[in-house]
């Protein structure tokens, strides 16, 4: 094309014309791609939060939850059934036919009030053994952990978490040999956990570790255990030990086939998997959202380049009767929707990079920006320039010389 | 190619020539004449040459015959006066002869060129390179100077922008504008504007000079130097066809054509053609 700066410059001298015009079509688009910046962001953060949790729970590990409960044709929820126990736990630890496990950790969960002095919580109360801290990497910044003593002697004793130690002893007194009422039964603290991190559900630092058989006899009162996690001797023997679990617990069942199976069983890597799924939905979902934004903003632009084609109708008859080809129309309208969307995707990747660091230190998530991102809100801004600036100059490019002049 | 060489190199001496040979209103009966002949007239002297030209205007409910069946031929040097009242066919008869419309029937030749037939892109070229338009409402761009609005027919011609400028700088002085080249359009009288329109008009140097009604908006002194202007410029060369209702300002050309209900009721020589005095060069 020839004379490129010439219409630029002149495009920019028509859109300075009516600031206030300009100003609003720039804005639906920088509210777009600023949207889009920030959700995109805000999606990948989680996601990377939620892999660093999931990976800080341990490498090679196996998770068993027992299957839902079903009376006649009512489903009910997974995890509900009482059919794991501590039998099934020795069994996979000692059974000749699995050969891969290097340690397995059963436990109860539970969450219930939890009392020191004039402090309370609710938090989850778990039952394990000592193996618990191999499979599960934790490990202890004061004190010990539970101890085989404790598990079989059904000794009163507790491990809190850091954030659970300052949730209840929140005067800064050291938590070691304080006592705490877990459902109304007395426990002596006799260790507290390194930080490990993490948020909401997840967050391991909340957790307060009690010995097992304590925990079924007296706090819960029950036989059963809601998980138990294997440790598996090495990565690339998931699958096998996967599948002589599986068929261990399948016998002991009593079940003749897996479809009928009353457990599951999750790998790190299930986990994991289930886990990006469900925030990579949750990204798309916000993208979504902030596509739709970035369409209205593309329509806003379509809006305002039709009303200027139609305002400028003489302008454009008089160009063609100086002898303006179609082509040098619609460069000249494309440009300017082009000026409109470039700018506003500029300000709006601005905006959408400060949208995202305010939240990532509101919400104490990652700030993740990837360039990627970055140059799709560009690209979308110049494609949305191009779709929604063609119409109006096309129709600018078919006017009528005649009909132009003519237009009062 | 060739034959448009020999129409500039022979431009001048056969002009003379013709125009004394033949009386100019009546080139058209010459045109009818054996093809060599009529080729050969309109290769050197005949500018317009427009034979049975007809334009209807269907609508669902009637059928409107804005020309009907006109010809007429107009020479190089002319200066052609265009009159009739409104709805006579006179500005649909302009639109078609500067190429802004097409014509139903009909051949109209523009300098040797066939313009019937043509796509909106190459009448644009045509528009461009062959017509230079004065509008009654000047039509000037009121966001970019005075010298970018006389650039802008070269900058689609697509000359080298020195060149532009240079020459647009020299048509604003010739027309007594030299000292208002960054001026905007809403800066100078309606006198002014136009004057800035005839050097627009003239920078690609057309074949054709086309106006619409040129004084219509603008005071009786002022339209009196335009009027000096289009002399000046047609003594040079340049073939002026005007559209004007105001017998005062048809005096100033040298034919006379009457247009009504679509058809030419007169096409008379203009004897007494009036003389404009340019009342001033520059301002």
């Amino acid at each position: 094309m020839h004379d490129f700066l010439e219409i630029i410059k002149e495009s920019i001298a028509t859109l300075f014309l009516n600031k206030l015009r300009t100003g609003l079509a720039i804005l639906g688009i920088v509210i777009g791609i600023g949207s889009v910046i920030a959700l995109l962001s805000l999606g990948q953060a989680t996601q990377q939060t939620i892999q660093n949790q999931i990976q800080s729970l341990g490498s090679n590990l196996l998770s068993i939850t027992p299957g839902s409960i079903n009376a006649g044709a009512i489903r009910g929820a997974q995890g509900g059934a009482t059919t794991l126990t501590n039998d099934d736990a020795t069994a996979i630890q000692t059974s000749p036919q699995i050969t891969d496990v290097a340690a397995v950790s059963p436990t109860y969960t539970g969450r219930v009030q939890v009392v020191a002095g004039g402090n309370n919580t609710n938090t989850s109360v778990i039952g394990v053994t000592p193996s618990y801290a191999v499979v599960s990497n934790v490990q202890v910044a004061e004190g010990n952990f539970i101890t085989t003593q404790d598990q079989q002697a059904l000794t009163r004793v507790a491990v809190v978490g850091p954030q659970a130690a300052a949730n209840l002893f929140s005067d800064g007194a050291d938590p070691i040999g304080q006592l705490i009422r877990i459902n109304n039964i007395a426990f002596h603290i006799v260790g507290v956990t390194v930080s490990k991190g993490g948020t909401g559900f997840l967050n391991q630092d909340d957790n307060i570790y009690i010995p097992l058989s304590t925990a079924q006899e007296e706090v819960f009162g029950v036989t059963h255990l809601t998980s138990i996690s294997v440790q598996v001797k090495s990565a690339d023997l998931m699958t096998d030990a996967e599948n002589q679990i599986g068929y261990v617990l399948l016998s002991r069942h009593k079940l003749q086939n897996p479809t009928q199976a009353d457990f599951s069983i999750l790998s790190e890597a299930d986990i994991l998997q289930a886990a990006t799924t469900t925030t990579n939905t949750f990204t798309a979902l916000l993208s979504g959202i902030a596509a739709i934004s970035l369409l209205v903003g593309g329509i806003g632009i379509m809006n305002i380049m039709l009303v200027s084609v139609t305002e400028r109708t003489r302008e454009i008859g008089l160009r063609k009767a100086l002898g303006a080809k179609k082509q040098v129309i619609v460069t000249q309208f494309l440009i300017e929707a082009l000026l409109l969307t470039f700018i506003g995707g500029i300000i709006g990747i601005l905006l959408g990079i400060g949208v995202s660091l305010l939240l990532s230190t509101l919400i104490k998530i990652g700030f993740v920006i990837s360039v990627s991102s970055i140059l799709l809100a560009f690209i979308v801004s110049a494609g949305i320039g191009v779709l929604f600036g063609w119409y109006p100059a096309r129709r600018a490019a078919n006017l009528q010389p005649i009909e132009a002049l003519r237009y009062e | 190619m060739a034959q448009e060489q020999v129409e500039q190199g022979d431009n001048k001496s056969d002009e003379t020539q013709l125009v004394l040979r033949v009386p100019e209103h009546q080139n058209y009966l010459i045109a009818g004449k054996p093809s060599s002949i009529r080729v050969y007239l309109k290769m050197n002297s005949i500018t317009i040459d427009i034979s049975h030209i007809s334009k209807i205007y269907q609508t669902e409910a009637m059928q409107t015959v804005a020309l009907d069946d006109v010809s007429f031929s107009i020479s190089k040097g002319e200066f052609v006066a265009i009159m009739g009242p409104s709805g006579s066919g006179k500005s649909t008869l302009m639109h078609i002869l500067g190429a802004l419309d097409t014509p139903t029937n009909g051949t109209y030749i523009l300098d040797g060129q066939n313009v019937e037939k043509l796509s909106d892109d190459e009448l644009a070229d045509i528009r461009n390179k062959k017509i230079g338009f004065i509008f009654q409402a000047f039509n000037l761009l009121p966001r970019i100077t005075l010298l970018q609005n006389v650039m802008l027919p070269m900058r689609y011609g697509g000359m080298p922008e020195k060149e532009r400028e240079e020459k647009a700088r020299q048509y604003l002085e010739m027309v007594g504008l030299g000292k208002r080249l960054s001026h905007s359009s809403n800066q100078i009288s309606g006198g002014q504007q136009q004057r800035v329109a005839i050097a627009r008009a003239l920078v690609m140097n057309p074949a054709l000079l086309l106006a619409d009604e040129p004084t219509g908006n603008i005071a009786s002194a002022q339209a009196e130097e335009i009027m000096a202007i289009f002399q000046e410029i047609n003594n040079r060369g340049h073939t002026i066809v005007m559209i004007t209702h105001e017998p005062d300002i048809a005096e100033h050309s040298k034919r006379i054509i009457h247009v009504k209900d679509g058809k030419i009721i007169a096409d008379d020589r203009n004897k007494k053609q009036k003389k404009a005095k340019r009342l001033h060069t520059t301002d």
